[in-house]
């Protein structure tokens, strides 16, 4: 292991969240808290079909109501050509977006935005919907993602260039990828065991507790201020400047505080509206998502289906795995398949791969990222044949992932070669758990799955300020999910060599700070925590040479320790070494103000990776399953606040327990959604779950001053499977379709003893 | 929304004069925990909200000196729970009242509330109907009481006329070598609604062989169930196998259900079964079984 272990003051203790006072007293300000005098409200008219032409809206009897101030439709915005541009990590295609955001020339799924009303309150906003008559002509429609493939399944866009497939017609498949490395056909001629298997996925939500919120304001001189929750106050200003043809200067975004996102904010839906309403209007809009609405039209992460193969020797190496993924994308292109692709079997050492996937679109809400976005699908798959195999061969299942194990060196089968990782070390602390060895019951069974996820690092910028008494603000620029603040603020803290109590993170608004990426990726405490670390370094030197100028020293004399400047030798001289708030007093005869800056597009994301052990109950007679004890073992590089990182880990497991138990979409024939809310879109309450155990190993990522690796997405990768590999090892079904609800796993059970018993 | 005119009576009289005098749609509110939803819902718009926890009788629970209860319409399900008396004699029933919801939901849903909600999946109502409970209801015409599984007639839909409403509940004394149970099905462990519930109230002799036995069923019709044929398949038996499996047939065989986004046909048919299975036997615990 790289970077040697050092004693920090700060990092890798648990300091209290500079958010949590306000946050457990209510102060705090989210999305829907926010407001402005003069203020009106904007509502949307949704789609009530799955898919159909728009032939007309007719909104005149809505304007004419009292209290309506302004009406849009996709006439009010323009139309965007169809062609990718990057945006941060990927790249969007602005067409689709502008459609997403107000349907164009056809509704494309239930929820489908099709017009928005700005009046002087939300009831009158409302009431105006239902004045709004539009025509549709309604269209068959497709919500899952094989039937989509078929050749005979109703098109969404007859105009959509499938990307690395050819076709004959129009099809709904939008893109398809290969990874391959080695051979596979030789592969499987060497393995000694070959399993093929089909697995199928649910499309999921992120279930963020806070709805989409937005206040926007638009002054006589186009300058717009948008206040909203979101996971990227610079996304929403480029997506909202490209769809309304605004430069990026007349926007200015401030985040709120972010009650969950997940990656479901990573996108723009009402901030473009309410940005267009106020323009008309002349006065701020607000806009609130209720949760049918988040259910109905913002983004969950694809549904799969999926096909594996693997081989292996008698003694459990595998020698090859080939796999397909299909996922759906919702309306418009856009699942994450690579990732998918890309993750699949990436703990492993395997010398033939070859994984393909297909990108489906479907009369469904557009898929938006949700931790991991992908991986957990296909890990899903592979992590349920590894299973199988290591049952076929008779082997204990960590036993085989550890004989298989990726390592420092590994070449992975979508490119890359391995520097430190901690995978094995996840697989070996799983082993030699207690609770690996405890001893189970009747009815109850023990699953272990691992996962793997990149992390990214990409464009983040920071500032330190130092403040006239000593203390220090540290400014940047990701919305806080998850506990950054105060990793930030410990490892400015950790530079500075002063309290972390004397430094406030603040996170700034579009126009307080350069460029950010948004906070996704699991890179915040890693990418813009390098850039906060690399920002205070800059004003620890400003500090030196302020030292350096009061003794009348050369600068490269002075050296920073422990918050004092101080001689670097004796040579220098015989000084006594000045503390940070001694040289920030003295700041303004020495050269005026103190501020460390630091921008940078940050490379060295650490891949995380994470090995889960679960126990269930089964209820043979119910279906019902029950969560007995659930570890989590993850290489988190260095835990600069533990207690964070824990958090993460047990609510990406919590998430993925909530995937692979009960959480679904139930469209109905007419391919409109019947479970809108959280009464039956069922995420796992607190009392179904025990206390998750995270297991924190620390292989540092020797790309970032601290060790950090991104921790917040790999916990949701392992848990469909350990779940569905124990509940195999506590009745001996294999469930492989997500969601394992006590009616599909009964349904599972009965069939099972009707076939042992004909035989 | 409208404006919405809201009352709070101090008297039975009171509030029956206002549900009779309102001429709109009038709605009682006791924990309001349906009540509040289906307003922010749209589901409903009343043109008056009554709210009835400031009349003395709809809140409190007291064991009358037969042994029996008289139970306010608004009194919370936590609060049943806190009390020793009830909770000892009528386990079943305190059960299917205080597992509703969570437990901010547990400090306000009344009995009353979730009866006239008349939904078919109603945790409290099977073991209120299994345990042979009555309900007072005052009106224009004065009172009359009536038994729990008459209030409901169809989903969303009370046999109350204009003017009345429920002010209080009738629980028997337990009867000697009496027990009771509520169970239910919900694939999560709270804050859903009963797949399949079931109400069972038994009474053993001294030889451990069932005297008499209600069974009630929720969600598996349009109405909670009485299932007589399951009550005969175990009366006069000590609870055997063949009595077991003949209860269980007979629920299955009682239940109407619909299939829906919360359970299909076969499953909640099937899980009724089990379920009265398993009521029986912990009602037969609590009644002295050994
Ligand atoms: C988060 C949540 C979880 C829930 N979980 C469950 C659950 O697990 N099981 C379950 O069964 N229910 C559940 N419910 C529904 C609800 O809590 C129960 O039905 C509860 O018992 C209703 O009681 P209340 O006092 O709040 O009724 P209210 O909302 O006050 O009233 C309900 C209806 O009955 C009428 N009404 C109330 N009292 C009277 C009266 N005395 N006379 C005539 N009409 C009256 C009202 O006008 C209204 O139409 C849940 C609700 C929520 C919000």
């Amino acid at each position: 292991m790289s970077s040697e272990q050092k004693d920090y003051k700060w990092v890798g203790t648990r300091q209290i969240r500079p958010d949590g006072h306000d946050k457990v007293t209510g102060r705090a300000k989210f999305g829907s808290d926010f407001s402005l005098s003069g203020m009106i409200h904007g509502r949307v008219l949704r789609s009530p079909h799955a898919h159909a032409i728009i032939q007309s809206i007719d909104t005149s009897k809505a304007e004419a109501l009292p209290g309506v101030k302004a009406v849009i439709t996709s006439k009010d915005l323009k139309d965007q050509p169809s062609e990718l541009k990057p945006a941060g990590e990927g790249m969007v295609n602005y067409r689709d977006m502008t459609r997403n955001v107000m349907a164009r020339e056809k509704v494309l799924y239930d929820g489908h935005a099709v017009a928005a009303v700005a009046a002087t309150t939300v009831e009158i906003a409302e009431a105006a919907l239902e004045l709004i008559d539009v025509k549709y002509e309604v269209l068959p429609h497709v919500v899952d993602v094989d039937a989509a493939m078929k050749d005979d399944a109703p098109i969404l866009d007859d105009t959509m260039v499938p990307i690395g497939y050819e076709t004959k017609g129009p099809t709904n498949i939008a893109k398809h990828v290969e990874f391959s490395l080695g051979d596979t056909g030789k592969g499987f001629e060497e393995a000694d065991v070959v399993i093929e298997r089909s697995y199928k996925t649910e499309a999921v939500h992120q279930g963020y507790i806070e709805p989409h919120a937005v206040v926007a304001s638009v002054s006589e001189d186009g300058q717009a201020q948008i206040w909203c929750c979101t996971q990227g106050q610079f996304m929403v200003r480029t997506f909202v400047g490209q769809l309304l043809g605004m430069p990026t200067s007349s926007i200015r975004v401030t985040p709120s505080e972010i009650g969950g996102g997940f990656g479901g904010k990573t996108v723009v839906y009402l901030e473009p509206l309410a940005t267009l309403l106020s323009s008309k209007v002349g006065k701020p809009v607000k806009m609130i998502m209720t949760r049918e609405e988040v259910f109905r039209a913002s983004g969950p992460t694809s549904g799969g289906s999926m096909d594996f193969k693997i081989g292996a020797t008698k003694a459990g190496k595998i020698t090859a795995v080939e796999a397909t993924v299909r996922l759906l994308a919702g309306a418009f292109p856009g699942a994450p398949v690579a990732p998918a692709c890309m993750c699949a079997v990436a703990p492993y050492d395997i010398a033939n791969v070859h994984v393909q996937g297909f990108d489906v679109v479907v009369n469904r809400p557009k898929v938006a990222a949700y931790r991991a976005p992908g991986a957990p699908i296909s890990a899903f798959g592979a992590e349920s044949i590894v299973d199988e195999l290591a049952k076929e061969l008779g082997m204990d299942p960590l036993k085989i992932r550890k004989l298989n194990a990726a390592k420092k060196g590994t070449k992975a089968a979508y490119g890359p070669t391995f520097r430190d990782i901690g995978y094995e070390e996840t697989v070996d602390r799983a082993m030699d758990h207690d609770h690996y060895k405890a001893p189970l019951g009747p009815n109850q069974g023990r699953g272990v799955a691992s996962g793997f996820w990149f992390n990214i690092g990409g464009e983040s910028s920071a500032t330190v300020n130092i403040n006239e008494d000593g203390t220090a603000v540290v400014i940047s620029g990701n919305p806080d999910i998850g506990g950054s603040r105060a990793s930030l603020a410990m490892m400015a803290a950790e530079e500075l060599g002063i309290e972390y109590s004397d430094v406030r993170p603040i996170i700034g608004d579009t126009a307080a700070i350069g460029y950010n990426f948004l906070t996704g990726g699991s890179r915040v405490t890693f990418a813009t925590g390098l850039a906060v670390v690399e920002a205070a370094k800059d004003a620890v030197r400003q500090l030196c040479e302020r030292a350096a100028k009061i003794w009348e020293v050369d600068a490269e004399g002075v050296v920073w320790d422990n918050g004092h400047a101080k001689p670097a030798s004796t040579n220098v001289g015989d000084f006594e070494p000045l503390s940070l708030a001694a040289l920030a007093a003295q700041a303004p005869k020495t050269g005026g103000p103190i501020c460390g800056h630091n921008a940078q597009n940050v490379q060295g994301a650490g891949p995380g990776f994470a090995t889960h052990i679960c126990d269930v109950e089964v209820d043979p007679e119910t279906g019902g399953v029950t969560i007995l004890r659930y570890t989590a073992v993850q290489d988190v590089g260095r835990a600069i606040h533990p207690s964070y990182v824990e958090g993460q880990i047990q609510g990406g497991a919590v998430q993925g327990i909530g995937w692979a138990l009960n959480e679904e979409y139930i469209y109905n024939s007419k391919g409109t959604l019947d479970n809108p809310g959280f009464l039956d879109y069922r995420i796992p309450v607190a009392s179904d779950l025990p206390m998750i155990e995270a297991v924190m190993v620390e292989c540092p990522n020797d790309r970032h001053p601290y060790g950090v690796r991104g921790v917040g997405e790999v916990p949701i990768v392992p848990p469909m499977a350990a779940v569905a590999n124990a509940i195999e090892s506590a009745t001996g079904v294999r469930m492989e379709a997500l969601p394992m609800s006590p009616p599909r796993l009964l349904a599972a059970l009965d069939s099972s003893n009707i076939k042992q018993a004909a035989e | 929304m409208e404006s919405v005119e809201f009352e709070r009576p101090g008297t039975v009289e009171e509030a029956v004069a206002l549900l009779q005098g309102a001429s709109g749609n009038a709605k009682i509110l006791a924990g309001g925990t349906d009540l509040l939803v289906q307003l922010r819902a749209h589901m409903v718009e009343p043109d008056v909200i009554i709210d009835i926890k400031h009349i003395e009788e709809t809140r409190t629970l007291t064991k009358n000196s037969d042994g029996s209860y008289t139970i306010g319409a608004a009194v919370a399900g936590a609060e049943a729970g806190d009390r020793d008396d009830i909770t000892k004699d009528w386990p079943g029933v305190v059960e299917g009242w205080e597992l509703i919801g969570s437990t901010q939901i547990q400090g306000r849903a009344s009995l009353g509330g979730n009866l006239c909600n008349a939904s078919p999946a109603g945790d409290s109502v099977p073991a209120m109907v299994a345990a042979g409970m009555t309900v007072n209801i005052a009106g224009p015409n004065g009172r009359r009481t009536i038994p729990v599984e008459e209030v409901t007639v169809a989903p969303g839909r009370t046999c109350l006329e204009k003017g009345e409403f429920v002010v209080s509940f009738n629980l028997p004394a337990r009867p000697a070598g009496g027990g009771d149970a509520y169970l239910r099905l919900i694939p999560r462990t709270e804050m859903d609604i009963a797949v399949v519930g079931c109400g069972v109230a038994l009474t053993l002799d001294t030889d451990g062989v069932v005297k008499t036995a209600k069974v009630s069923l929720g969600a598996v019709a349009a109405t909670v169930l009485v299932v007589e044929d399951a009550a005969k398949a175990i009366i006069g038996t000590k609870l055997d196998a063949d009595a077991m499996a003949a209860l269980d047939a007979a629920c299955q065989a009682a239940c109407k259900p619909i299939d829906d986004k919360r359970g299909t046909i076969e499953y909640r048919t099937k899980i009724a079964g089990v379920l009265g299975r398993r009521a029986v036997t912990i009602a037969a615990e609590r009644a002295g079984k050994k």
